[in-house]
This record gives structure tokens, sequence and C-alpha cells, in this order.
């Protein structure tokens, strides 16, 4: 079976293995296992403090992991050798493996001294290399696609929260990531104002992006997500299709949850 | 009014050799004070510790000793002594000793910028130093501007000390005039003389936090 194997292997966009990761005496993620495919979007649910936003920011190095072992489209990001010890990539490396992953903020995280325009061109060309005359018509187009090219010349503190997180989104897809990654994106958002950015969320999906999203929404886990994982106390209890998953918890501890949530 | 303009040409004389002092310190000191601070919040314990011992002495001990140690004693300092003239004494002694005073202003400008500016660099690929660069020290430059202007209105009037290495700057100048001819009119003009430099100065970091006020955060 080498070809099926090897096709596993090609499509198989983040590989994460028995992760784990503790912040002192208190162990976050006790043995975490995630696969993605090329076109998934995978909602993680779960109680604040069960580590699912910890795990999310493990698979793009925001946090290193105690052991375990991270592929990102088949690049090894982190190893643990049999000893039990993890290694890590060296630093370019790294940052060359990351740079395949996009992430969109709870806050966001604008740069407040530079423009929504510069916001989206400043790691194009600080990073890439581009020429600006290159990247503003990409970044243009972005701006156009989440709704905000009146915008283009604001500041971020001149925005809504709604209209900083699509700047965040735009910003993030203008690198050209193959994986988006979205930490609680829509958490920090008064409510009437969630449904734009779930808009341009599901826009993405629709375009087959391949995308990992922590999420207290349930109504988008449920209608975007393929698959939905459910995380408590650092384990993932869970991990089923998204309508069999709402439709039909399976431990009791999910059940408790939808039940609060719903 | 005959009088004033009588003692002006001194008086001139003088506030050159203050802007000159004023200028030199500034141009190198802003500089050695933004890579002390880099290098105090760097990664490596050791060269953390070593700005940190340096900042202490030069904040621990007074101008105008450093000043004479660096003019008087440094000839014989073994390996490193050099016999510097006057000036160019004074300068080395102003700008160890403002860079340290900067640098505490600018780690503190860095280390008030928000852990979410690193991590939406990083996740955009950008290096340690990019994030700095391009993100971290323009932010910075906003949120440090008061202090700064402080620290160079008291520069201003600090190179008055100078005057131990028996350069005429504008004070001392002053001074002068004032023993010769037994009338402290000469002080009252240096006072009106350093009251239009800082204001000047003032101006110009008013004009600079206007700029920058076209962002909030």
């Amino acid at each position: 079976m080498p070809s099926t194997m090897s096709e596993a292997m090609a499509t198989s966009m983040i590989n994460a293995e028995n992760i784990h990761k503790r912040f002192g005496a208190v162990e976050v993620l006790k043995g975490v296992s995630l696969q993605i495919s090329k076109g998934e979007v995978i909602a993680v649910i779960g109680p604040s403090g069960s580590g699912k936003s910890t795990f999310l920011r493990c698979l793009n190095h925001l946090e290193t992991i105690d052991s375990g072992r991270i592929e990102i489209e088949g690049a090894v990001l982190a190893s643990t050798d049999a000893n039990g010890h993890c290694h890590y990539a060296p630093d370019a490396e790294v940052r060359q493996i990351c740079r395949k992953m996009g992430m969109v903020f709870q806050h966001f995280n604008l740069f407040p001294h530079l423009t929504v325009l510069q916001n989206i061109i400043e790691a194009p060309i600080t990073v890439k290399g581009m020429k600006r005359e290159e990247i503003i018509p990409v970044a243009e187009e972005l701006l156009r696609k989440v709704g905000l090219f009146p915008k283009r010349d604001s500041y971020p503190a001149r925005l809504s929260g709604g209209q900083k997180q699509r700047v965040a989104i735009a910003r993030a897809l203008a690198m050209e990531p193959d994986i988006m990654l979205f930490d609680e994106p829509t958490s920090a958002l008064d409510p009437e104002l969630t449904g734009e950015v779930l808009r341009a969320m599901r826009q993405l999906a629709d375009e087959h992006m391949t995308m990992l999203v922590v999420t207290h929404e349930m109504g988008f886990a449920r209608e975007v997500a393929g698959k939905v994982l459910f995380m408590d106390h650092g384990e993932i209890i869970e991990a089923r299709p998204a309508a069999e998953l709402f439709a039909n918890p399976e431990h009791p501890r999910t059940r408790a949850f939808l039940d609060n949530m719903l | 009014m005959d009088y004033v303009l009588n003692i002006l040409g001194p008086l001139i004389e003088g506030t050159g050799v203050t802007l000159k002092m004023f200028m030199v310190t500034i141009v190198l000191a802003v500089p050695l004070g933004l890579a002390l601070a880099l290098l105090r919040i760097s990664r490596w314990p050791f060269v953390s510790t070593l700005v940190n011992a340096y900042i202490w002495l030069m904040r621990g001990t007074p101008l105008m000793l450093q000043m004479l140690f660096i003019y008087f004693a440094l000839p014989f300092v073994p390996v490193i002594g050099i016999r510097l003239p006057d000036f160019p004494a004074a300068v080395v002694a102003f700008v160890l000793n403002y860079a340290a005073y900067f640098a505490e202003i600018f780690r503190a400008g860095i280390q008030s910028i928000d852990r979410g500016q690193y991590e939406g660099a990083k996740v955009l690929g950008l290096s340690y130093a990019q994030t700095m660069r391009r993100i971290v020290l323009p932010q910075m430059v906003k949120r440090i501007l008061p202090p700064v202007s402080n620290e160079t209105i008291t520069l201003i009037k600090d190179t008055s000390l100078i005057y131990v290495l028996a350069m005429n700057d504008l004070l001392r100048a002053a001074r002068g005039i004032v023993q010769r001819d037994f009338t402290t009119t000469p002080f009252i003009v240096a006072a009106a003389f350093y009251l239009a430099m800082t204001l000047v100065l003032t101006w110009g970091f008013q004009y600079l936090e206007k700029r920058y006020a076209v962002y909030d955060e």
C-alpha cells in the first residue's frame, strides 16, 4: 500500500502526535493528537481552560511543547527522541515551516501604528521581499473580499472589533498560507459583530482553505466545520463529524458542555 | 540695553560651546542608549547583567566625577589609558552617562509594548530583528517622547558642568563677565538664552508628539 501511504502524507497538512505541555505544575495538554487534511475545517470546542488555545498555539510555535511530535505539511517542526527529549528544528527552519500557517487572534493584534493597508503589506514586503507595487493590488483585493476597501487608509483604532478582525484575516491571507489557525476569533467581539467575521471565515472554508478553529460559536462549528473536537482538561474527549457530535454526543462531558452552551 | 548688547558677543560664543556639547551628546548617546536597552533585554543573562551593572555605575556616580575621571585619571589607567583633550573628554563622559539614562527610558518603552504585537509579527514570519525594527521600536517612539523630552532638557542645562574642564560654555562665560563687571545682568541674559533653547526643544517635541498622534493605541 505504498501509494496510499504517500498520498496520505502528501495531503496531511498538520500531523500532531501525543502533545504534552505543562505550565509549571499544571499539565495543560495530556497527549493530544490531531491530523488535519488539505481543505478540512476542524473546530475545537471545550470549556475555557481546557487547553484548546494552548494546543493551537503549540502548532505554530507560539508555545513550545514538552514532548510529542508536530509535522506541518510533512516538515518536522518538533519531535521527541527515545529518551523523551523534545527537539525543535533550527530557528530559520521553524520560521519557514510556520509561515505555512496564518493565524487570527482573539485580540486581533493589529499593528496600531500602521494603516489597514500597511498592516497587510508589512509582512509580504519585510518577510517575502515583495515589492510594494506587487503586493498593494493583492492587499486591495483582499480588502474588497472582506468588505473593507473603504477603510484602506484608516488606522486600526478607528475600526470596530469586527472590522479589525476582518483586517486581521486579510493580513494573514496576504502571506498566502496553506493553513489558517483561528484562536477564538469572535470571543472579544460584541455579539452583533460576530456575524461579519464568521461570514468571512465561512467564505474561506468555501474556498477550501484548511482551517483549525478554536471557537465558542457552536452554530459556526456545526455548519462550517467538517469535524469537531471536544477538549476538556487537556485531552481530546471526542472527535467526530460535526453533525454527529452535536446530534448525539457520546461522552457525558461533551453532553454536559453542549447542554450548558445551547 | 547697551550693556546687554556689549556682553552678547562672549555669551553667544558660550552658547555655541553649549550647543555643540549638546548636539554631539544627543547624536551619540541616543543610539548607544538604544543599543544598551536592546542588550539589557536580550536573552543572554550575562550580557543583561553586564549592562545592568554599567547603568548602575553611570547613574550611581555624579556626572561631574565621571568627567573629571576621564580627563584627569584615565591617562593613568593601564591598557585603555589615553589622554583626551577637554572637549572629547567631556563628550565621552556625557555620552556614557546619558546613554545609561536613555537606555532605561528605551527599555521601559520597549517593555510597554503588548506581547500580542510580538505574536502578531511572529505568526506573519517576521524575525526578532524585523519585529523590533518594524513593529516594536516605531511604537516605542510615541510612548517615550515625554521622558526623552525631559532628559533632553536636562542635558542642555547639564552641559554647564563642563566648566570644570575650563571650557567656556554659556554659564561660565556669563560668570566671567559677572566677576569682571560686578553686575548680575549677565546671569539674567544667560537665563534667557537657556530658556530660549529649552523653548525650541519643547516645541520640537510637541511637534513630534503631534505627528505621532495620527494613530491611537
